[in-house]
């Protein structure tokens, strides 16, 4: 488990798969995809009947009945030309299967879509191309790019988004919903097995769709509430530049600023503080810790020349200690 | 299918495979090309076809297949229409009263009339009734061109007024200036005056917010509003100034926030069906330039009475449109 | 019904020979862009969706390139969204909707019920222009900025990306009233220019099958046409529709999307099940088995295709109760579809099979079909659907479908209907190499793409974790191998029209209508007014095969 914890703080790395003993689905770890493995294999195996069945068919036809050559002039075998029986038992037997796999689709869906009352609730930010997902301390809060959650106990996690369509895909918990701006909507899941696993994000949402990873950590019995003790302990204690480079991947701004200079969806940070910046409209500005200011709460407000105003603003979501955080890290980028 | 055995059937093709008309439909023998009399006779009847009465069967079909599909076209619209107005019904009260019921009714007259005239005119047609065909066609045309004439006066109305849709919605009148809705809320008015005075305010203070009629801060100011008694919150209600979900002062901040989408339904609506009724007008002069010719008659009628159909679905559509943009309660 | 006569050739000879047909009645190119004939608006309707196809097909093998490994192999992040949105909307709306209906459809359907066009033919030709202003607009889009949105054009990313939409969408409106133009005719024709003695049970299954698709033409298409409006709208005022950020609900889009799109799939299929319909008696030697339920399970299809399109929308945050409706309903569907699939495959029992090109792709079909179709059943299981909306899985499905079914379909017709078309004779042997390379480069591509969905790789990603790339990489293998056979193909129908062997009249021994008119068929289709007096897959055994014209004649 320590590894985990170590990994955590180590750069943000590529999510790997646990190793699966399905050869089709993923690992396994959350209560409710037991509902859903076995209808899966179910499927598997009526598909495998069905499609040899066809094949079989046919085979043994094209074989059987195969004409020698045009010219032989052979006149198909007299046989009925419908037969009302067999019509109806080969739309019966699929209807059963059908009926079948509907109630159990229904159940697995049903069990899905209603988290128990007591379970613990985190919420999961979506906006382009990251995720973040919240946390509650003793006192405040605290943001991390990971999310983090205990074993065997219903976590309910509501989602939302500041810009367009995602969804939070965990493929080990077989579940997944939709982030829709504008609302929010919600998942469940409860995990049976500590490990990590993938995040992904499954609703197209542009540039970087396939980079919008993260991962899922299932903390062993009771280890979770001493990760977030000392996880809250760190990004309370955490200032000044510090603070910043924690946001600045924490917060996604990675996804659009580099530190490097090289433009990315948005201007680069490198060199940017005390900088003339030339807005849209042809007039320059310099870069002060009030043009900062205003840039993470109200992006439209002035817009860089050379880039869209897709930037959302992080009102609400970035403390005064983190504007500071955020401003200092980037004097330091020189 | 036709149910004897396969051998009758193969003996019956087999042996002599008759001219035609062999099932007897008490149709016409099936096209013959060449010299054939009812052709000769039909000028306008396509050679595809065999008798004029064939190829009107095949018009009517394709008429009313067409305008089923112009009517689920605006199905989507009144689908749009119908989950936001459930959705924001006090956005929809408030901003009706931007719209000229009269204007609107007039138009309804003008619309009904010319659907009469254009039934008048297809009836004229089959009764190769010249002159009256005339007149009819071009009375409609004259009532479709008042209909366009009157839209027009509206629209430049909201166009002076800003209120236009989406980005571009930005009232110059203010509610209260406006008489329908004094005469109808007086009660309503008064406190709408109120809510006026803390829009300016707010207006003033934040300096970015032009662009974007954007969210929240708000909340704070509006404290300066009484919450308003239960017998004063009723005609509120009645008046679009709040909604039923937010029953708090500040809750008609989502009123202009949303207007637009109104207005966005408005000029999507009126203004598609606008392009049907100039498309109609285009397609009356064509007519009127047949009927000119004297091509109409006992057989030859289903231009007219096609296009009439077409006049009549947008006339239908016009009759939903006005209730549900002019009249709401 | 037919009897295929051949006292036909005895009637009157048309003012311009015997040998006039509707390739060399005029000349010219303004006898082809301002015809009214049906046979040649669906000639050209050919060549035009081929060559969407062909370039759907590029696109597509972009796209592999890229994939065949994570982060950057060839393109960009935003080239590579481009790439498979632009594959997407051109497959669907440039090709795989009107393939079937508006090319072969248009050639066919006034043959198969002995008709001399159909019943609109000015509206036929609009309805081409207007897919070549569809295509023109999308291709607009393509060389500015291509549109990145994806096929289905979800907003609010669709009102607010920075690409070229607007035109793209256009196209897809345009497109939209070509495909209702086509399906209105028909559906006219149909009813309305049947020849005497032609009930609607003695029609062949292939008309029905456009009968049905022509009936989802006119009441889905009108719906995606307004919905694609109201975006553009949305776009350039800021109409509040779907955009949540001016008030909008982004999940409304959805569904008005998929009230077209899900019907939409069955535009896509339906004709593909009667073109299999047509072939596998033909090549069986024998009476279709059920004929009147395969006809009945296409209007019960489209019908039942109308009230399931919210299972695209498992995950969207719609009502479970809305879910659960929709997820009924969709297996429904699969009753039908199976009853086709069941009686297909009769139909070989005790028949004498003939193997030819049109045979093969028709039983490549049946199989990939069923393949496709089971893979849909898993996805209407509202459970499991979770799991698999917008993976890999959904992809492998729809291309089960779509390339293996209806693109397998329409090939088989068109090596089918070819000789008919053009009076030539393709290549047999190069044919059936085609074929089978078409059926393994297949599977090739896309079974790999089920196991990698199962296993939770999402769709429309440009960056994969590296424990995906194998089955990445036997993909794109099978992409190339589809690239190879389709090439062939296409050289050896080029080859055959050049210089193919005259075709003779029924080269196949085909009882419909379009089999007792020459090859290729005079202008006005028949010399003489073929009669009806019978089932369309009756009298197999009335007809002997003239190994000196190598085609089928009356016995005498
Ligand atoms: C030609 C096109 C075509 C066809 C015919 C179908 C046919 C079917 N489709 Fe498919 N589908 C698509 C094209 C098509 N689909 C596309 C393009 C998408 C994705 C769009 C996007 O998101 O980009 C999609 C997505 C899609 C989804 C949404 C997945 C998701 O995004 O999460 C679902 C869910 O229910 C589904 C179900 C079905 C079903 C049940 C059928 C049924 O009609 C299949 C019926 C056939 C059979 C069942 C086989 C034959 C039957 C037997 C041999 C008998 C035995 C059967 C049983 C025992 C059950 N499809
Ligand atoms: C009719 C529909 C259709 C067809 C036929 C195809 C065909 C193919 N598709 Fe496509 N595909 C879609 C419809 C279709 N697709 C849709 C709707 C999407 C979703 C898009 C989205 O997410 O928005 C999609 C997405 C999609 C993806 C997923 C992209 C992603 O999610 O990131 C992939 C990846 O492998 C892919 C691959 C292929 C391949 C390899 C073929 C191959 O079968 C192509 C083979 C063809 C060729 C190689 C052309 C060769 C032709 C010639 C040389 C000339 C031929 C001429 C004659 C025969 C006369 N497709
Ligand atoms: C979706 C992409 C995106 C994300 C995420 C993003 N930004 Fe930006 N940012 C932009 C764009 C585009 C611009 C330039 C246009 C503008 O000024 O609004 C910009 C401009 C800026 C500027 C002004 C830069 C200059 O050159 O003047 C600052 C400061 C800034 N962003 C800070 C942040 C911070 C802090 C975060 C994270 C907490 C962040 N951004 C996240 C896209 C983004
Ligand atoms: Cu976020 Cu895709
Ligand atoms: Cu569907």
């Amino acid at each position: 488990m320590t590894l985990h914890l170590l990994a955590l703080l180590a750069e943000p790395q590529l999510p790997k798969l646990a190793p699966s003993d399905s050869f089709w689905l993923p690992v396994d770890a959350s209560v409710t995809s037991r509902n859903i493995d076995w209808v899966w294999d179910f499927m598997i195996w009526v598909s495998l009947l069905v499609t040899i069945g066809v094949f079989v068919a046919i085979f043994h036809f094209i074989t059987k009945y195969k004409a020698k050559s045009r010219a032989a002039n052979e006149i198909a075998e007299k046989s009925a030309e419908h037969n009302t029986a067999l019509e109806i038992t080969w739309s019966v037997l699929p209807l059963f299967v059908c009926i079948a796999l509907f109630v159990w689709g229904f159940k697995g869906f049903v069990d899905l879509r209603t988290p128990p009352k007591e379970a613990m609730e985190l919420h999961a930010n979506a906006q382009k191309w990251k995720w973040t997902f919240d946390y509650k301390c003793a006192t405040g809060g605290m943001t991390d790019d990971t999310l983090h959650v205990p074993i065997d106990r219903p976590v309910r996690m509501l989602i939302s988004s500041v810009d367009v369509l995602h969804a939070l895909y965990i493929p080990s918990f077989r579940t997944k919903m939709d982030a829709v701006p504008g609302r929010y909507t919600d998942l469940w899941f409860q995990a049976t097995k500590a490990g990590d696993y993938p995040i992904f994000c499954a609703e197209y949402c542009g540039t970087s769709h396939s980079d919008m990873l993260s991962h899922v950590v299932v903390h062993p019995a009771g280890q979770y509430e001493t990760w977030l003790k000392g996880a809250c302990e760190k990004a309370d204690s955490m200032v000044g530049p510090e603070r910043g480079k924690k946001l600045y991947s924490q917060q996604g701004c990675e996804t659009c600023h580099t530190i490097d200079g090289t433009p990315k969806i948005g201007p680069s940070w490198k060199g940017l503080f005390g900088k003339m910046e030339m807005m849209a409209d042809g007039t320059p500005y310099k870069v002060d810790e009030n043009y900062l200011r205003e840039s993470m709460m109200d992006p439209t407000a002035k817009v860089v020349q050379g880039f869209a105003p897709s930037m959302p603003t992080y009102k609400g979501k970035l403390s005064d200690k983190d504007i500071d955080g955020l401003i200092e890290f980037i004097k330091t980028l020189k | 299918m036709s149910e004897p055995s396969t051998e009758t059937q193969a003996a019956k093709t087999a042996s002599a495979p008759p001219p035609a008309a062999h099932e007897g439909h008490g149709h016409e023998d099936h096209g013959h090309e060449a010299h054939d009399p009812i052709h000769a006779a039909n000028p306008h009847l396509a050679h595809h076809f065999d008798t004029p009465q064939q190829q009107f069967d095949a018009g009517k079909l394709g008429i009313w297949l067409f305008l089923l599909t112009e009517v689920l076209f605006f199905a989507g619209l009144f689908c749009a229409y119908t989950v936001y107005r459930s959705m924001n019904p006090e956005v929809f009260v408030y901003a009706h009263y931007f719209l000229d019921t009269k204007l609107g009714a007039l138009n309804t007259c003008v619309l009904l009339i010319s659907s009469l005239t254009a039934a008048w005119a297809v009836r004229n047609a089959q009764l190769r009734e010249q002159k009256m065909l005339m007149i009819n066609i071009v009375v409609t045309i004259a009532c479709a061109c008042t209909f366009m004439c009157v839209k027009y006066v509206e629209y430049s109305h909201k166009y002076h007024d800003g209120l236009l849709p989406g980005h571009n919605f930005q009232p110059k009148e203010q509610i209260w200036e406006l008489k329908s809705f004094r005469d109808k809320h007086p009660e309503a008015a008064e406190y709408a005056e109120k809510l006026a005075k803390l829009d300016e305010k707010k207006a003033e203070a934040p300096a970015g917010g032009a662009a974007k009629p954007s969210e929240g801060k708000a909340e704070e100011k509006a404290e300066k509003i009484e919450r308003p008694t239960e017998e004063e919150l009723e005609p509120l209600l009645n008046a679009g100034l709040v909604g039923p979900r937010s029953l708090d002062p500040s809750a008609h901040i989502s009123r202009p926030r949303m207007a637009h989408v109104f207005f966005g339904i408005y000029f999507f609506m009126t203004g598609l069906h606008g392009f049907h009724v100039l498309i109609g007008i285009g397609i009356w002069i064509w007519m009127l330039v047949k009927a000119a010719k004297g091509q109409f008659g006992p057989t030859y009628f289903g231009p007219i009475d096609f296009t009439a159909l077409y006049w009549h679905l947008v006339d239908l559509i016009w009759i939903y449109l006005f209730p549900l943009l002019y009249l709401i309660h | 019904m037919a009897s295929p006569t051949t006292t036909a050739d005895a009637a009157i000879p048309e003012k311009k020979g015997a040998d006039d047909n509707y390739l060399t009645h005029d000349k010219g190119f303004a006898s082809w862009a301002f015809t009214l004939d049906h046979k040649r608006i669906g000639v050209m309707y050919l060549a035009s969706v081929l060559s969407a196809f062909a370039l759907g097909g590029v696109f597509a093998l972009l796209v592999r390139t890229e994939l065949w490994s994570p982060g950057r192999t060839i393109m960009e992040h935003d080239t590579y969204n481009q790439m498979f949105t632009l594959h997407g909307a051109i497959m669907v709306f440039l090709v795989i909707i009107p393939g079937i209906p508006a090319a072969l459809g248009n050639i066919i359907l006034p043959l198969h019920l002995g008709a001399k066009d159909v019943a609109f033919p000015k509206l036929n030709l609009a309805s081409y222009y207007l897919w070549i202003i569809g295509c023109l607009c999308m291709l607009g889009s393509l060389v500015t900025n291509a549109v990145d949105t994806g096929w289905t054009f979800y907003a609010p990313y669709s009102t607010t990306t920075q690409t070229n939409v607007i035109p793209a969408a256009m196209g897809a409106f345009i497109l939209g009233f070509s495909s209702i133009f086509t399906g209105l005719n028909f559906i006219v024709t149909i009813h309305k220019l049947r020849p005497p003695g032609m009930t609607f049970f003695r029609m062949p299954l292939f008309v029905w099958a456009l009968y049905s698709t022509a009936l989802i033409q006119v009441l889905a298409t009108p719906v995606i046409g307004i919905t694609l409006l109201m975006m553009i709208v949305e776009r350039v005022f800021g109409l509040g529709i779907f955009d949540p950020s001016l008030g909008g609900d982004p999940v409304l889009f959805q569904h008005f999307f998929w009230f077209y799109s899900h019907p939409a799939v069955y535009i896509m299929i339906v004709p593909a099940f009667g073109v299999v319909s047509e072939i596998i008696p033909v090549f069986s030697r024998k009476r279709l088995f059920g004929y009147q339920f395969i006809a009945i399970s296409s209007l019960a299809i489209a019908f039942l295709g109308f009230l399931v399109w919210g299972h695209h929308m498992f995950t969207s945050g719609q009502s479970v109760l809305a879910g659960t409706i929709f997820s009924a309903i969709t297996f429904l569907i699969a009753i039908p579809t199976a009853i086709k699939i069941f009686n297909w495959v009769s139909t070989m029992y005790k028949g004498r099979i003939h193997l030819d090109t049109p045979m093969l792709y028709a039983l490549a079909f049946l199989w990939v079909f069923t393949i496709g179709g089971l893979t849909g059943v898993f996805l209407a299981v509202m459970g499991v659907d979770i799991h698999l909306h917008d993976t890999y899985f959904v992809v492998a499905h729809f291309h089960y479908v779509m390339m293996g079914g209806a693109i397998t379909a329409f090939l088989g017709g068109l090596h089918y209907w070819f000789p008919k078309a053009f009076g030539k004779m393709y290549d047999e042997k190069t044919g059936r190499i085609g074929a089978l390379i078409v059926f393994v480069g297949l599977n090739l591509t896309f079974f790999p793409q089920f196991i990698l969905g199962s296993r939770g790789m999402p769709r429309r990603y440009y960056n994969y974790l590296p424990e995906f790339q194998g089955l990445h990489q036997l993909s794109t293998i099978g992409a190339f191998t589809l690239g190879i056979g389709f090439l062939l193909t296409a050289i050896s129908l080029g080859r055959a029209l050049k210089n193919g062997k005259p075709a003779p009249k029924n080269p196949w021994g085909g009882v419909t209508l379009e089999w007792t008119t020459t090859s290729p068929p005079p202008y006005y289709n028949f010399h003489t007014p073929p009669p009806v007096t019978a089932g369309p897959y009756d009298g197999y055994e009335n007809l002997v095969y003239d190994e000196k014209i190598g085609g089928y004649v009356a016995k005498t």
